[in-house]
């Protein structure tokens, strides 16, 4: 189309339009684009995700196998040496990977089924009764520390893998349902709701035509800093010891087993190193988590994408 | 009435609604033990007397709302009640009142936050502030970096990490941070430096992210162009400009990172083996030691919820539209 | 330097001189052109008027004559000289010794550019004390001064006020003084009025020309609005995609343009409708009260009624209650007394109660085309769905229609796939339309629809508009606050002003005399293309008073 002088035409103006790409084409031109330390995110997660799935083919030993010495050194028998029961420490780390993120994973979905749905409703039917109980008992639930909270409630009912989801999921939930309000608040107060509305589209449209797709981006960001927050809690209880219980496979317990043998780091610094390697598994994660958020946040945040 | 006297009424009143509530919902935690947890304390050879004269002096025969009262002023007058560990089978009780256990715990662990935030405070702001004046420079995208690092790290691992340098490798400090009533001051800071500096390193992390973003914010006001459009000093820019803007958000940050302190310092107590009330707390919880689990729990949220109100009522006065009402 | 600022110079010479002005801003993870060579000289005592439309890159020139850039943007080229000093070769603290002193600059919105933490007074003269111009008492009792010329209520106390105390139009008054207080050679003025209504734009632009001749300083007048510019400059310099378009004295422009772009700014102002009369009305609303959650009435006893297949044009300033008489119609505010009848029948009080054919015969369409449309919807989408839902039409048939449709408001089958993102400011209003169109309706509700478009897409529009009122007979409802606008479009016209209806009729007897008070206001309010149209009218309202 070209503009001729003078010669006005709509469909003539200017408006700067985007190639058609398939899937995979933007797949690869934002990878390219990516940074180098999200691109080291993105790895970590894929190792750790594949580790987790293959957990059974590349511990050395089983998950719950008990030799009989107890605290070997690092060996060629055992890579990492073996903890106070007697677990070989490398095969427990790789189940463990199985274990924590599989839990913290659960935990962060539920929070987001929880707060998301219940964030969107209230957005939905802003200012009416059940935005104000909806948002007054959240107030209320993050008026108190959620670690705390999640003692209180473990000391009740008891550390299980199904408390543990619950009562975390349930706690996160409160800082879901605020984002997922807040952003959809945003979107509700569009021209283009109103104009669903009052075409007479019913609720379930306008919620999932109009508004879920404006509200992924920041959804999805969140979905990665919860389940940092998340894993993170998670370890913070395991490591307490009121978290997932043995003979399962943790990171967090397996620090707060193995702690003790950071005494002896001036007569063998790899039996203090024991200790730090499933914590470094943790931050590793975490922090490569954080790395690939950051760079989806900062992606999304620009008012387009490539021309 | 002024409108800043009537805001601030209405965010304390808030406040100790909450307060109230929350204190319903840790109180309420007792009513959903499974039936048998008195034979549970008690052990398997308690005999029935034992037990109903357990269950009794719990109340359990009382309805709800009553003994709710009966606790609540009991914890308005310092009373906490009394811990199960200590109870025997035999009816022998050896048990003691949360109070005794609580007080001298609580006070390492004032002292423990005490010391992390005089130091975290000052420091994050520092370099919060800096970090958003010299935005996008080397120096703020090192410490970008190193804090999205270190907010991504378990606190138990920044800890681990310094006992391994600092106490086992160059026995700089002690590993383990133990304190007793009578040591004197000099030497309770040398023994809590360690987990004083892994909780500096946690909050200030969060606390600076937070600092500079409050402060970038503020700098992107009309107002603030307007006054570099007047040919005033960067200095002036600053402190006439935008630091009369700047306390509300500062406060706010402040306030919401103490109740990191309140998280960290849970683990960070059972790291060093700490005698502070994280640590109480979470041997409680493995014991199942309700009253005391309910008195740390109650003095954690009331800290949280009170640091919250007092930085509310900050904003509200130092808000320039309530403060000059039309 | 060493040129004397006083005396020494007299009005004739060049203050300042812009040669091939580049500027780059950052965007998109890439540096932009924003402005790509310009030329611009000032002379002492001139008023140069600065316009172009949105993009134009008028603010960025107008902060590049202080030497100062926004964040994300740098000035990467070209000379800027001021009284014989290169500003882009000075020192960042040399720059600040001139900027609030020898150069001043009043923003846009007065509201967000004062600080909420200090007096108005202490702002006032915080540059001429701290460039020790004048010690504090004396800046003050200048600011005073000031004030009062600048026509403010209280010269003497108003000062002592924290800007969220004094209205909009004040606080604009204020900056000029803020402005003036260094007295300064040079003051940019960057849409200092546009923000404002127009019964207040007049007030304001008033007492700025007034003291901008009383001290003889140059200025700098940027604006998208020709009228209002006219009124101010000597000169007028045209820009258009950060390129100088033409430059020329202001009666020159006005009256003979080179440049068929500058002519286009006023396009909307070529349009006028012969206006019919219409047989009946399609809707009445007949003694409405509104309120939003019971508060004040934000609608008092309120009767409109919209010619069948022709046009009623509703005006009014902000908080006339003209946006939420539309929402009453379409059911989104349930009124608390009144009724609404349509094509003969009443229809239910809230939309909840309405049926999908009452819906389907009112369409609406809005000011910002951009968050009208859900930006995730292709065209397809956005015009297919009304399609689907009222008529329940196949894909094949749906498809068939759109391209019918994009047809109709001249746009080609090319845009079916388009997000809006990918549309001109044009073009998404007119898939907008198109929305409203496939819903066959006989009822559009336009509200303020080409208010956020440039003069030539509003023309545009505003044409497609009357030729689909001629082709389908449908009735429009006009919402604006542009009386040139009112004129291209309205065959009767309903003035609204503090929730009530003040005047309605037929737009030839609406726009022409005998007016009632606030139809007066509005309409003599309105800046016209003439050099001395504000003088004249001050003339007017003066000689008026002292009757």
């Amino acid at each position: 189309m070209s503009e001729q002088p003078g010669n006005y035409s709509a469909a003539g103006e200017v408006a700067q339009v985007r190639q058609r790409r398939t899937l995979g084409e933007n797949l690869v031109r934002g990878l390219k684009s990516a940074p180098p330390t999200a691109l080291i995110g993105m790895l970590v997660i894929t190792v750790y995700i594949l580790v987790a799935i293959f957990a059974p083919l590349l511990a050395p030993y089983g998950e719950a196998e008990v030799f009989d010495q107890q605290f070997l050194p690092w060996s060629d028998d055992h890579v990492f040496g073996t903890d106070k029961i007697g677990y070989d420490v490398l095969s427990r780390l790789i189940y463990g990977a199985r274990n924590t993120i599989g839990l913290a994973v659960a935990t962060t979905l539920l929070a987001f089924v929880i707060g998301g749905g219940l964030g969107l409703a209230a957005a939905i039917n802003r200012n009416t009764w059940l935005d104000q109980v909806l948002s007054r008992a959240v107030d209320v639930l993050m008026a108190i520390p959620s670690l705390i909270f999640a003692l209180v409630l473990l000391s009740i009912f008891g550390a299980s893998w199904l408390n543990l989801i619950i009562i975390i999921g349930v706690l996160d939930s409160t800082r879901v349902f605020r984002l997922t309000r807040a952003v959809s608040l945003n979107v509700v107060v569009m021209d283009f709701v109103e104009a669903a509305t009052l075409r007479g589209e019913k609720l379930g449209y306008v919620m999932r035509r109009e508004i879920l797709p404006n509200i992924m981006p920041p959804l999805v960001a969140e979905f990665g800093l919860r389940f940092c927050f998340v894993f993170l809690s998670i370890a913070a209880l395991s490591f307490l010891g009121v978290g997932i219980q043995p003979p399962n496979a943790d990171w967090g317990t397996m620090v707060r087993e193995t702690a003790g043998l950071i005494q002896f780091a001036e007569y063998d610094l790899t039996a203090a190193l024991t200790p730090m390697l499933p914590a470094s598994a943790i931050a590793l994660l975490t922090i490569a988590v954080n790395f690939v958020v950051d760079w989806f946040l900062h992606k999304t945040s620009g008012l387009r994408d490539e021309v | 009435m002024h409108p800043i006297l009537s805001t601030v009424l209405q965010r304390l009143a808030l406040g100790f609604a909450t307060l109230f509530v929350v204190s319903v919902i840790i109180f309420s935690s007792l009513q959903f033990l499974p039936g048998d947890f008195a034979q549970a304390i008690l052990g398997q050879a308690a005999t029935k007397d034992n037990v109903a004269a357990f269950r009794q002096e719990l109340g359990l025969d009382k309805p709800a709302p009553v003994r709710y009262y009966d606790w609540i002023t009991g914890v308005l007058q310092g009373d906490f009640g009394t811990s199960f560990s200590g109870r025997g089978a035999s009816g022998v009780d050896r048990s003691r009142p949360v109070v005794e256990l609580i007080a001298p715990r609580l006070e390492n662990t004032l002292f423990l936050a005490a010391m992390a935030a005089l130091i975290a405070v000052p420091l994050s702001l520092m370099l919060g502030i800096t970090a958003a004046l010299y935005r996008n420079s080397l120096y703020d995208r090192a410490v970008n970096s190193v804090t999205l690092t270190t907010i991504s790290m378990p606190e138990f691992f920044v800890a681990y990490i310094l006992i391994l340098l600092l106490a086992t490798l160059t026995k700089v400090f002690p590993t383990l941070a133990n304190v007793t009533a009578d040591l004197t001051f000099g030497e309770r800071v040398y023994r809590t430096a360690l987990p004083s500096i892994t909780l500096t390193l946690v909050i200030v992390a969060h606390m600076m992210r937070m600092t500079r973003a409050a402060i970038i914010n503020l700098l992107a006001s009309p107002y603030i162009e307007m006054a570099e459009l007047k040919g005033l000093s960067k200095a002036t820019v600053i402190m006439r400009h935008a630091l009369p803007n700047a306390w509300a958000p500062i406060v706010n940050v402040i306030a919401f990172n103490l109740a990191y302190l309140v998280v960290g310092v849970v683990v960070v107590e059972v790291v060093f083996v700490y005698p502070g009330i994280g640590q109480l707390m979470v041997d409680a919880v493995t014991t199942r030691d309700i009253p005391v689990v309910q008195g740390c729990a109650l003095i954690f949220a009331a800290t949280y919820i009170l640091l919250n109100l007092f930085a509310d009522v900050i904003s509200i006065i130092t808000n320039p539209r309530l403060l000059h009402p039309r | 330097m060493g040129h004397d600022t006083g005396g020494g110079s007299g009005r004739g010479d060049v203050l300042l001189d812009m040669k091939n002005v580049t500027i780059d801003g950052y965007s998109d993870d890439r540096w932009h052109p924003i402005i790509k060579g310009v030329d611009l000289t000032l002379r002492r005592g001139e008023v140069m008027g600065l316009i172009g439309e949105s993009g134009a890159g008028k603010s960025t020139l107008g902060l590049a004559a202080m030497g100062f850039a926004r964040p994300g943007c740098k000035i990467t080229g070209g000379t800027i000289t001021f009284d014989g000093l290169e500003l882009t070769e000075l020192t960042i603290a040399e720059l600040r010794r001139l900027r609030g002193a020898r150069i001043a600059y009043v923003a846009q919105s007065a509201a967000a550019s004062f600080n909420p933490a200090h007096r108005l007074i202490s702002q006032t003269i915080e540059a001429t004390v701290r460039h020790s111009i004048r010690p504090e008492e004396e800046a003050r009792d200048d600011a005073t001064r000031l004030y009062k010329d600048l026509q403010l209520p209280n010269p003497d106390t108003i000062g002592e006020r924290y800007p969220h105390q004094v209205s909009g139009g004040q606080l604009q008054r204020v900056m000029t003084a803020m402005a003036m207080s260094a007295r300064p050679d040079l003051i940019i003025f960057d849409e200092p009025t546009t923000a404002l209504d127009v019964t207040t734009q007049v007030e304001v632009l008033a007492a700025m020309r007034a003291v901008v001749e009383q001290f003889d300083t140059a200025a700098i007048y940027i604006t998208h609005d020709l009228a209002v510019v006219a009124q101010m400059a000597d000169v007028i310099k045209v820009l258009r995609y950060g390129e100088t378009v033409e430059e020329a004295d202001t009666r020159k422009m006005l009256s003979a343009p080179e440049e068929e772009y500058t002519q286009s700014l006023w396009a909307v102002r070529s349009i006028e409708k012969p206006e019919k009369a219409a047989p009946d009305a399609i809707l009445r609303m007949d003694g409405i009260s509104a309120s939003y959650g019971g508060g004040i009435k934000v609608l008092d006893d309120v009767s409109i009624a919209v010619p069948r297949g022709r046009t009623v044009a509703v005006v009014g300033e902000s908080g006339s209650g003209k946006s939420t008489a539309a929402r009453v119609i379409t059911g989104l505010l349930p009124p608390s007394s009144g009724t609404v009848e349509f094509d003969g029948s009443a229809l239910p009080r809230a939309m909840k109660q309405r049926n999908v054919e009452q819906l389907r015969r009112i369409q609406m369409i809005y000011q910002m085309a951009d968050t009208a449309m859900n930006p995730r919807h292709t065209v397809r989408d956005i015009i297919g769905r009304p399609l689907e839902f009222y008529f329940g039409m196949s894909t094949a048939a749906v498809d068939a229609r759109v391209v019918e449709l994009l047809g109709l408001i001249e746009l080609n089958e090319s845009f079916i796939d388009r997000l809006p993102s990918e549309l001109s400011g044009g073009q998404k209003q007119r898939i907008c339309i198109a929305r409203a169109l496939a819903a066959e309706p006989d009822m559009i509700i336009c509200d303020e629809v080409t208010s956020a478009l440039d003069q030539i897409v509003q023309k545009g529009i505003l044409e497609l508009l009357l030729r689909l009122q001629e082709e389908l007979g449908i009735s429009y409802m006009f919402i604006t606050h542009d009386i040139a606008t009112v004129r291209a479009i309205s065959d009767e016209i309903v003035v609204m002003y503090q929730g009530q209806v003040v005047e309605q009729g037929a737009k030839t007897d609406i726009l022409n005399p005998p007016y009632p008070d606030y139809t007066k206001l509005l309409l003599s309010s309105v800046p016209e293309m003439d050099p001395d149209w504000l003088s004249t009218l001050l003339e007017d309202r003066r000689s008026e008073a002292s009757e």
